[in-house]
């Protein structure tokens, strides 16, 4: 009878282990890596924020539905609503570093949200992914161990914004007049210590017009445009300033070919309502996020024809801002793939491995090709130093109904930033107390 | 049951002028002392630190140094969110431009300027009131975004216009874990509280009560309507200032003016409103509430397994947020805190009620 009950206890018992163990030996097959998504889909923002979200999940949907992830490592995510809101964003990044098998990096998607966080990424040991914004001077690698401003930052498109110019105009830009009209706040004013050195050395005469946040009302700041007559305009804004700003620069008679903007004021919801009355309005591109390539018709293929598309209709794909996300997260996913060849193929990374992964990206145009961007960018390497990678732009024009190329590929030029970046790192270093490591 | 006082007698004076008069008060609020200073910090995680309990503190500490303003003095204010940001600023500039600032001195020496700022917005209260005084306010508020956003010495030259702290340290200490944040909010928090608490008893603060009630008539009983409505603000934004310092220095590490915009001033006044005008647990009860039910209604969808998309979730957000609001003026304009003494009445009595 004893004997009886033992035996039975032992095989519940034996039943219960092995009923526990399938399920984590099923996990232990299908590993999984944990992609963190802040967002702002509400806000005064929105308008951008929603198709760059919509861009960044479908491309991980994408490898999830095409490839069944990354080398059998299957992405999951889960986004969080920031509203463009620092302390908010906080709280986003406080709940998602840990979650599941910790934040493969964080693109906070804000400028403000960066530097809130790049401290705490230090300590956490995250990376913090900032395609084409954030702190300019975190391309320094050897100070800046955690940011990663991939592909370009304001300062390099700023200068590429004054190459076209200077083209324009036969290389001479002495007794010019260029005016920066820029969003009130840390974004706004990213580009200005670049431009002063550029006016500096080009001899052109710098006049800047800050508009206070959000920049629904900016009438005031295109009569002084009017009454100076800047030779042209750099339009460093953002949300519903963009088309409250061409809509004055069409009323006060700015000839909108002679607007450049920042990447951010060049997405199509920015100009589709105004159409013709924007024609002529140039943007900046990182590398050249206006084109449509391979990626774009897969995404189609593998997600949104079957029904499980992020955006709420197909057409959404392919908008600048929407190629966008997928060009952060296509960097985030070949950061992974890159760690797990050094770390093990298959396997589920730390935050701290992938980081390697963006430190040591490759892609090679035949990379590029085979991942369908081959149209969409130019080669990228990163390194230890070397944060950012390469950072190719294009500006394109928008005539009416649709964005062409207007120019060839574009670099900065890397004398003049090159000393900004150290120095300002430096100061930073110094403020902070951070040793920098060697490279 | 719980809240019998039977047999509890006062037998000196000192001992009727308790801040917790009632036994099980005082054993409940050591309680939640023992708890917050001994316990707290072995249990939470590095998300509750860094995202429930420091914003809940240091909002609660804002909302009181608000309260005493609005709720004390009857003087509205819509630039709380300035008196921060100038407290926040300050303790960095202090912090920037002499080697070698003590931690606690800089926040101590932010909210000192937020006072002498405090003072001079206040001004215009000895003249005008209510509605056209929370106007006043507000150019505070404009002021101090035109200020931190346009002169570049606030910002110590920073190109970007957004600054960075130093890493922390207290009497050579480094104040770098979560939970030792923690430890210095909450310890700031105590003693704060304390101050204010024993300001709104003292004679000072029944002369800001006096002023909210009827100021015609305090004046006429002796007391001076500069003096109380002054030094109402004096108060009020020395606390607002600690507040924003430690909102910058300690919860986010830097900012940019944005994270003092006028919302801030908005979310501050509607916990003092929710929390309870004129108390200072009212505060706590607000900066809970509003700290702690956007994550609630971003969780329990969640939690039920509802696939509810972010932009749906936050709209509802502010949808629920919203509705809840009005309720709880309708049912309860005096906010939580009262909700909580009638609770508390009610438990006096239990299970006998009338």
């Amino acid at each position: 009878m004893k004997f009886g009950s033992f035996a039975l206890t032992a095989a519940a018992v034996a039943a219960a282990m092995s009923f526990s163990v399938a399920p984590t030996a099923a996990q232990a097959q299908a590993a999984e890596q944990f992609v963190p998504l802040l967002v702002y889909r509400t806000g005064q923002f929105a308008p951008l924020g929603i198709p760059w979200a919509d861009g960044k999940q479908d491309y991980l949907k994408l490898i999830n539905a095409r490839d069944g992830g990354v080398n059998g490592v299957k992405l999951v995510f889960e986004e969080c609503e920031t509203a463009y809101d620092a302390a908010k964003g906080v709280e986003c990044y406080e709940r998602l570093k840990g979650k599941g098998t910790g934040a493969s990096g964080f693109d906070p998607q804000s400028t403000g949200i960066t530097f809130a966080v790049t401290d705490k990424a230090f300590n956490d040991k995250v990376a913090i992914q900032t395609m084409g914004y954030g702190l300019s001077q975190s391309v320094d690698g050897t100070v800046f161990e955690w940011n990663f401003p991939l592909l370009g930052t304001y300062w390099t498109a700023a200068d590429v914004m004054i190459q076209d110019i200077l083209k324009k105009e036969k290389g001479n830009l002495k007794g010019k007049k260029i005016a920066l009209v820029y969003h009130d706040s840390p974004y706004g004013k990213e580009p200005i210590p670049l431009l002063q050195k550029r006016a500096a050395k080009d001899g052109f005469e710098l006049v800047m017009f800050p508009v206070t946040p959000p920049g629904v009302e900016q009438k005031s700041t295109w009569l002084q445009i009017r009454q100076q007559r800047p030779d042209y305009v750099l339009f460093w804004s953002a949300g519903v300033m963009t088309p409250a700003g061409i809509r004055e620069a069409q009323a006060s008679g700015f000839p909108r070919e002679k607007m450049y903007a920042i990447w951010w004021a060049g997405s199509d919801h920015d100009v589709k309502d105004i159409g013709a009355g924007a024609k002529g309005y140039n943007a900046i591109t990182i590398h050249n996020s206006a084109a449509r390539d391979k990626v774009h018709d897969d995404l189609k293929k593998f997600v949104y024809d079957k029904g499980q598309g992020t955006a709420s209709d197909a057409s959404q794909v392919g908008v600048m801002a929407h190629t966008r996300g997928m060009m952060i997260s296509m960097l985030q996913v070949e950061a992974i793939r890159a760690a797990q060849e050094k770390f093990g193929k298959g396997k589920t990374l730390t935050p701290e491995q992938v980081k390697w992964g963006f430190e040591n990206l490759d892609l090679t145009p035949e990379r590029l090709k085979a991942l369908g961007f081959g149209e969409i960018m130019r080669p990228v390497k990163t390194s230890c130093s070397n944060h950012m990678g390469t950072d190719w732009a294009r500006i394109v024009q928008w005539d009416g109904g649709k964005w062409n190329i207007t120019s060839d590929w574009y670099q900065a030029d890397q004398a003049l930033i090159d000393p900004l970046v150290k120095e300002m790192s430096a100061k930073y270093a110094k403020d902070k107390n951070i040793k920098p490591r060697s490279c | 049951m719980l809240y019998r006082e039977n047999g509890q007698f006062k037998q000196s004076y000192h001992a009727d002028l308790q801040i917790f008069p009632v036994l099980q008060d005082r054993v409940a609020i050591q309680l939640l002392l023992v708890l917050a200073f001994v316990a707290v910090p072995f249990v939470a995680s590095d998300y509750a630190f860094r995202a429930i309990l420091i914003p809940f503190l240091i909002l609660s500490l804002a909302a009181m140094g608000l309260n005493i303003l609005v709720g004390y003095c009857g003087q509205i204010s819509l630039g709380t969110g300035a008196f921060m940001a100038i407290g926040a600023y300050a303790a960095y500039n202090l912090q920037v431009r002499i080697d070698g600032m003590p931690l606690l001195v800089a926040l101590i020496g932010g909210g000192l300027c937020a006072t002498v700022f405090g003072v001079l917005f206040g001004i215009p209260s000895l003249r005008i009131r209510g509605l056209y005084l929370a106007v006043a306010t507000l150019a505070a508020q404009f002021f101090t975004d035109w200020f931190t956003n346009r002169v570049p010495w606030v910002t110590n030259n920073s190109s970007s216009g957004s600054v960075s702290v130093r890493e922390l340290s207290l009497f050579g200490m480094a104040v770098e874990t979560p939970a030792q944040k923690y430890l210095l909010c909450l310890s700031i928090v105590v003693v704060f509280g304390l101050l204010c608490k024993n300001l709104v008893r003292g004679a000072i603060g029944r002369q800001w009560m006096a002023i909210r009630d009827m100021d015609v008539a305090a004046a006429v009983i002796g007391i001076r309507p500069v003096y109380a409505k002054l030094s109402a603000f004096a108060v009020s934004s020395f606390v607002v200032g600690v507040a924003g310092a430690l909102w910058g220095f300690v919860h986010l590490g830097s900012w940019e003016p944005a994270a003092f915009s006028i919302d801030r001033s908005f979310q501050l006044l509607f916990m003092v409103i929710i929390g309870g005008l004129g108390s200072i647990s009212g505060a706590f009860f607000g900066a809970a509430f509003i700290v702690l039910l956007p994550l609630l209604l971003n969780y329990v969808p969640h939690w039920l397994g509802l696939p509810l998309s972010t932009a749906t979730a936050s709209h509802l957000e502010h949808m629920i947020f919203g509705a809840l609001i009005v309720f709880f003026l309708i049912v309860e304009p005096h906010g939580l805190a009262r909700l909580w003494l009638t609770a508390r009445e009610k438990l006096r009595l239990w299970p006998f009620p009338h």
